[in-house]
């Protein structure tokens, strides 16, 4: 089975998304943070895809939060890829669509400092207990 | 009756690995588990980006002893994946036969561990026993029994010579017997059987839902393996296959564990056999902006690199997920429902076994009374009896 047919799936069900081909296993989907929760319902419940793991990055236009979601099937990965403000770091919760997100996202926020609204569980999964709580470790300004 | 918790941890006594339990407990019964992690963090992810796509694979080779190749395997594919490097068909060949040598030591090792935590200690002896020749064969071919120092972005440090496939072939084929032994004892054993069957059971759904990966997703009858799935190196051109049980309590990962010794040394076999010559590396000259993922089977699952670079000699972000990150949450699900005793089997995800070959001399007047043979045949019908007393197949 090609990739494609879930390719124009997205395309047809997201008209937003971007879609970009880095090689026939590797997808990257550029989507608004509002659409994170639809479209990870759509990815792992509908779809059956794995979410392997999420990555915060800190870059000039805010905290991108890239969800690699992995189609086992055909070994692709799709990664979705999202930009929250820095001014207002938020976004929705997965954790309770897949139970592989409630870890990462904890990771997310205690070294990145993005909160996930929704997350029901949402304390420091690495960091010692009297880490401050407003230094993040994997921002840009941090020193 | 009231709850109480039992902490394991944060030093687990067996594992010898810093993570902590609580074990919410009704009585016996085990009711609701609590999992703290992060006394082993040492901030991989902070480093990464300080460092050379040279300095890379010797820090990630640290990030764990047993899957020293797995992590730089997946560093260097993340990064030939972003920058679009094609490696020789050598080096891919070399990079398959360290990879599957290190699930080899990992399993026996598991194994080992497995057969001290259910207090068989003459497994872990002997499993260990026979997990040093594949150390050795290690030590032969990259110069250190761990820590390989193998990959590099673009090929492999060191090749395989001539003179190594001989010894090579000698050592797996011992191996070979040794694996089969194992599992033969543990596939026989009714005491072990009992002591296993349907505990810690981690059903499809749960394993799904959790994003499990390795021997725990395949024992749960998830067939996912990377090997297979997004073929890399050389796995797509040996002919080999995924073992997959349905049961997903602990013995079927313990005979995931087992099945999959076989498997790794068909594909070494078939790699000593195919391998072309050549050259082991590509020349690099630099790595363009741009990001990669690279993904390996480690011996415990799916591990997972992310790189996105920027030009320089530098990456921007280094993702890392080792399989056990998403594994061991699945444990809340899998001890609850169970007694203590049987929480502690399904928290250190055993590898069990036990070989019913007892370990004994017998001299009669100066000569020994029972060759290996002998013991052998000795310990099969204690087998047989215990088998019709325990009324189990």
């Amino acid at each position: 089975m090609s990739p494609r047919p879930l390719e124009r799936e997205i395309k047809e069900k997201f008209p937003k998304v971007k879609i970009y081909e880095h090689s026939p296993k590797r997808f990257y989907l550029s989507m608004p943070k509002e659409e994170i929760r639809k479209i990870a319902d759509f990815l792992f419940k509908e779809k059956g895809l794995r979410l392997s793991i999420m990555t915060g990055i800190d870059t000039r236009e805010g905290i991108e939060i890239l969800y690699h979601f992995s189609e086992d099937k055909t070994g692709t990965y799709w990664t979705v890829k999202t930009v929250v403000d820095k001014a207002e770091p938020k976004i929705d919760t997965i954790s309770d669509i897949t139970k592989a997100a409630a870890w990462i996202e904890r990771e997310i926020w205690e070294l990145l400092g993005v909160e996930f609204i929704g997350h029901k569980n949402l304390v420091p999964l690495l960091t010692a207990e009297d880490w401050p709580r407003d230094r993040f470790p994997l921002r840009r300004d941090y020193e | 009756m009231s709850k109480r918790i039992i902490p394991i941890g944060p030093y687990h006594p067996l594992q010898e690995e810093p993570e902590f339990f609580k074990l919410i407990v009704e009585g016996e019964k085990v009711v609701g588990l609590e999992i703290n992690i992060g006394y082993n963090h040492r901030g991989h992810e902070f480093l990464s980006p300080k460092m050379t796509y040279e300095q890379i694979p010797y820090l990630v080779e640290r990030i764990c002893g047993i899957c020293s190749n797995s992590h730089p395997f997946a560093f260097v594919m993340a990064v030939e994946d972003a920058a679009k490097i094609e490696i020789p068909e050598r080096a891919k060949y070399i990079r398959t036969i360290n990879h599957e040598l290190e699930r080899l030591h990992s399993h026996l090792l598991w194994l080992g561990l497995a057969g001290h935590f259910i207090g068989y200690n003459t497994v872990w002896m002997w499993s260990w026993k026979y997990r040093e020749p594949i150390l050795d064969l290690f030590e032969m071919i990259t110069g250190n029994r761990n820590h390989y120092a193998m990959n590099k972005v673009g090929g492999v440090r060191w090749d395989i010579k001539e003179e190594h496939i001989p010894i090579m072939e000698k050592t797996l084929q011992e191996l070979e017997k040794v694996v089969n032994m194992f599992t033969q004892a543990i596939l026989d054993d009714p005491v072990i059987l009992a002591r296993l069957e349907g505990v810690g059971v981690l059903p499809k759904e749960e394993a799904i839902n959790y994003g499990v990966v390795g021997p725990t997703a395949r024992a749960s009858g998830v067939a996912i393996d990377v090997r297979k799935d997004d073929p890399h190196a050389a796995y797509d051109k040996i002919d080999w296959d995924v073992i997959v049980f349905e049961e997903g309590d602990v013995l079927a990962k313990a005979k995931v564990r087992l099945l999959e010794c076989f498997e790794s040394i068909k594909i070494i076999r078939g790699c000593l056999k195919d391998m072309p010559r050549g050259e082991i590396e590509t020349k690099i000259d630099e790595i363009p902006p741009g990001e990669g993922i690279g993904r390996t089977e480690a011996p415990r699952g799916e591990v997972f690199h992310y790189v996105r670079t920027s030009g320089g000699n530098y990456p921007i972000r280094h993702k890392i997920r080792a399989p056990s990150y998403m594994n061991v949450p699945s444990n809340e699900y899998a001890c609850v429902g169970y007694s203590i005793a049987d929480a502690a089997l399904t928290l250190a995800a055993v590898d069990p076994c036990y070989c019913c070959t007892e370990r004994l001399t017998v001299f009669v007047d100066g000569k020994l009374k029972y060759t290996y043979p002998d013991i052998l045949q000795i310990s099969w019908k204690r087998t047989e009896e215990l088998k019709s007393k325990f009324n189990r197949r």
